[in-house]
């Protein structure tokens, strides 16, 4: 009788008919590196990287790709695993524009290899990930060298044409997870692979802009890149070593309530995310407003003082003599006109505490049931 | 929502109706799209071919409030053809003959002639609906804004309960709310007829135990007004004072010329909210409260799920909480209200609120809780109705389809349908500070056909003048594949050429909801 018992890195591990490798060494906290699966696509196994040895086996498989068979015995970190990692590494290293792996670099080379890089991104910065890109983190791990690699030219200019998103092609790896996220995460079907050979590229519509394509602005691509081709066209980027706190929370705009993770520095909102990719309501999964529409918070409108009416305008008060003339006033028209001549309007945006405060106010102190929301507007 | 909203992706027939998901519940309509691409049925029926009628196998095109109409048609081609759950009928429901009395003069042709959707499409989307294993009904505002709002509701039930699909995963009636908490506001008792957990104020043991816990007495028994209704008395003159929190009915009320009159009229107005908004510029009094990122404490979404709001950032100058605030004026009133945080009111809420009463902070910090959840022992309620409905049986309401209240005639030739668009929210207090949402949307559209803007001789970007009985407005013309012939959609976003301007403040009689969704209107080149 099969007991459904698979051998990973000498942990013998349960698992469900069905299931991957790969999704069997993540539920058990196995670290086996990939850079194109998407949690909940199909896996492409474009990249290679997740590449382990199954006993009795001459080639290695795709971990992503391949369904747990009864009594399989897996290594993930062999130095034939090991070996075809660092090849896979490399071949990305030299794709394109990836300036990070400086430690081989004498350094002449080092200067020249950063003046090509100014170059060709006309910028005078680090690529804007450094320090949060799955390929560099890669790179370190396996240790892989790239003293005298080429600098990979990109005949395609970076992207700033839009809100909230950059497209840098030199940096993109064509791993396909941005594709995966746009097509079968959200299903927008915004963004696909255009061009063959040496000109493949991620295009949008007829290879246009983003802002002039299908798609719409939900970053669920910018949130599954794994290098610096997508970026946020926030200063996040440029303070990326400042102190950041994150913060866990439930989004303001529609009804869904998506979890996501508030990244704050200066007590300032820099970055969302989507929370955890198996955490409901979205798992991980957020739209234009929720990830981008935060502004509001910081905004140098927003009202810092009692305001109370004189002389026809609304002039700053103190909190004292704000809540004392609504409480005279409450009172007053109480006795004279009755408790049902006041209404108020609580709101479908504020949380459930200060719901039901408002709520028993009404009915308590004002003693009417004249309250409401927005519910039906 | 009945059922979840992880549930849509395992239902085996979807139902989108009056719900433009992939612009106001982006994320959700993920789940349906999925659905999709794993082989599920979707059929969209809705006035407008919104996007997601591209996933669709098929999009019905009802004429705008008559949705009773094409939902009695469905139910008349069940029942003829013998489809529909003859035993979830007999266990769980009552009333059934008199619907099928109802509905026997629904034929798809009798629909046809009301709704313009062709008989052989009413009759594939009612075999699918019936046959499948479990359907799923998802709905929003282009059902309830109607004079026959609840109606719709009701309508939409009976379809569900005639087929059996409720009570179980991947079936439901599910209205996708549109506000991140009005679930919760409405839960709270932040209603004219109810307190927390929907019980009513005309109750008097509810009463008597509130008032006893408040530690107040002579409570009103009477239920009160709704928001559409205060407006009204503001501008008779019974209602004097308005305490308006975060909301701004300048822009989100219906037949705003009017709404203006009346918070004008009131003796004193209240407003308390993060920016300044075109009602606050009314008030006498202006309170500045915090925003989400700043709070401590609960949303209630559209699937009944209680999650954590947690502070992220430190409010902007004097700014109080809400509560906080509030507390501040009962106190001053003579009322002993004061607590040391949100979570000591949660604590509170749970004591006063069935539904909510196992339900912790500290349990909901993972994954939140589905209301019902009576007990610290009870796991929460992912999916209602499963053994019993709230009344025990079902009940079957026999309705009638009901025009809506105003038609174009010659005068008016146009049918006039609110809305939002994707990158803005509600009356754009928050998201008109984000500049990329700007860029994106940056001003109010008239979304045409191309054969109506034909006939007005006009194309998209030329200036328009569009006017009802009750207001004008100017905007640019948008031609566009969502837009049927006679029937024009405007975002009411807007303040600067409010939508509400012209819409109609004709309520259901029941729900107290406006009609956004159909009044008549007239289309002139701009007047320069």
């Amino acid at each position: 009788m099969e007991s459904n018992i698979i051998t990973i890195n000498e942990n013998e591990l349960t698992f469900e008919p069905g299931e991957t490798i790969l999704e069997i060494a993540k539920r058990n906290k196995i670290d086996i590196p990939t850079l194109c699966h998407l949690k909940n696509t199909i896996p492409t196994t474009a990249c290679k990287i997740c590449a382990v040895e199954v006993r009795g086996e001459n080639d290695l498989v795709e971990s992503c790709a391949t369904k747990a068979k009864q009594d399989m015995i897996i290594l993930t970190e062999s130095s034939k695993v090991i070996q075809a990692r660092r090849k896979s590494i490399s071949k990305f290293l030299a794709s394109g524009n990836h300036n990070c792996a400086v430690r081989e670099f004498d350094t002449a080379d080092w200067t020249s290899f950063q003046l090509d890089v100014l170059k060709s991104d006309g910028k005078e910065d680090l690529c804007p990930v450094w320090g949060d890109c799955e390929l560099q983190n890669l790179a370190y791990r396996y240790q892989v060298k790239t003293k005298g690699m080429p600098l990979n030219g990109c005949k395609y200019e970076t992207e700033r044409a839009n809100p909230f998103i950059i497209r840098d092609f030199s940096r993109c790896i064509l791993c396909g997870r941005c594709v995966k996220a746009c097509r079968e995460i959200q299903v927008n079907n915004a963004i696909e692979f255009g061009y063959s050979g040496k000109d493949m590229k991620i295009i949008a519509k007829q290879d246009a802009a983003l802002k002039d394509s299908d798609c719409v602005f939900c970053g669920e691509c910018l949130q599954a890149c794994p290098v610096g081709a997508l970026v946020p066209d926030k200063i996040f980027r440029d303070e990326r070593f400042k102190d950041t706190k994150k913060v866990r929370t439930t989004c303001s705009f529609c009804g869904v309530g998506c979890q996501m993770d508030l990244f704050i520095q200066d007590n300032k909102i820099v970055k969302v995310d989507g929370a955890d990719t198996d955490l409901p309501p979205n798992n991980a999964s957020l739209c234009v407003k929720g990830r981008f529409g935060y502004e509001f918070v910081s905004s140098r409108e927003r009202l810092t003082k009692p305001l109370i009416r004189k002389d026809g305008n609304l002039v700053e008060a103190s909190w004292d003599e704000a809540l004392n003339l609504v409480a005279k006033k409450f009172m007053a028209v109480k006795e004279e006109s009755g408790p049902d001549s006041i209404g108020v309007f609580t709101s479908a945006r504020i949380t459930n505490e200060d719901n039901y405060i408002a709520q028993k106010f009404t009915r308590a102190v004002l003693k009417t049931n004249n309250i409401d929301h927005c519910a039906r507007l | 929502m009945t059922n979840t909203i992880a549930d849509i992706e395992t239902s085996e027939m979807i139902l989108v109706t009056g719900s433009n998901t992939t612009e106001n519940h982006p994320v959700l309509s993920t789940f349906v799209k999925r659905a999709v691409l794993k082989g599920k049925k979707l059929y969209v029926i809705d006035p407008r071919k919104v996007k997601l009628a591209d996933h669709a196998d098929r999009w019905l095109r009802p004429a705008p409030g008559t949705d009773i109409a094409w939902i009695n048609g469905l139910m008349h081609i069940i029942i003829k053809e013998g489809l529909h759950n003859k035993d979830f009928i007999e266990k769980r429901t009552e009333n059934f003959e008199a619907l099928k009395k109802t509905v026997e003069a629904y034929t798809p042709e009798y629909v046809e002639n009301i709704t313009g959707i062709k008989a052989k499409d009413l009759i594939e989307v009612a075999r699918e609906f019936a046959k499948a294993s479990v359907a799923s009904i998802l709905y929003c505002m282009g059902i309830t804004q109607h004079t026959c709002g609840t109606n719709n509701v009701k309508s939409l039930a009976n379809l569900s309960m005639l087929c059996g699909h409720l009570g179980k995963p991947g079936g439901g009636v599910n209205p996708l709310r549109g506000q991140n908490n009005v679930q919760g506001a409405c839960d709270m008792g932040g209603l004219p007829n109810v307190f927390t957990a929907y019980q009513p104020v005309t109750s008097d043991d509810t009463r008597n135990k509130l008032e006893k816990i408040w530690n107040t007495e002579d409570m009103s028994k009477t239920p009160g007004l709704a928001v559409t209704e205060m407006i009204q008395k503001a501008y008779e003159g019974d209602i004097k004072s308005l305490f308006v929190i975060g909301e701004n009915p300048m822009v989100s009320d219906p037949d705003l010329n009017h709404a203006r009159k009346a918070i004008a009229n009131l003796d004193f107005l209240v407003v308390q909210d993060i920016f300044q908004t075109e009602t606050s510029r009314m008030a006498d009094v202006v309170l500045p409260t915090f925003c989400f990122a700043e709070k401590d404490g609960t949303f209630t979404n559209t699937e009944r799920r209680v999650q954590r709001v947690r502070k992220a950032v430190d409010a902007p100058g004097e700014a109080r909480q809400d509560w906080e605030i509030i507390c501040g004026i009962a106190k001053r009133m003579g009322y002993d209200m004061s607590y040391e945080n949100s979570r000591e009111i949660f604590k509170e809420i749970a004591t006063v609120t069935p539904s909510y009463g196992g339900i912790t902070w500290e349990r909901i910090e993972g994954k939140g809780i589905f209301w019902p959840c009576p007990s610290k022992t009870h796991e929460g309620t992912p999916i209602l109705h499963t053994t019993r409905f709230t009344r025990g049986k079902g009940l079957f309401h026999a309705i009638e389809h009901t025009p809506p209240d105003e038609l174009p005639d010659e005068d008016y030739p146009y049918i006039l349908t609110t809305g939002r668009v994707l990158y803005h929210y509600h009356t754009g207090t928050m998201t008109m500070k984000t500049n990329g949402l700007n860029m994106l949307s940056p001003e109010c559209f008239v979304e045409i056909s191309s054969t109506d803007a034909g006939k007005i001789g006009l194309d998209t970007g030329s200036m328009v003048d569009i006017s009802s009985r009750r207001g004008k407005i100017s905007a640019k013309l948008k031609i566009s594949s969502k837009a049927m012939e006679g029937t024009i959609f405007i975002p009411f976003h807007f303040a600067k050429a409010a939508a509400n301007k012209l819409t109609n403040a004709k309520l259901d009689p029941i729900a107290k909801i406006p009609e956004y969704k159909v009044c008549a209107i007239k289309i002139e080149p701009a007047k320069v």
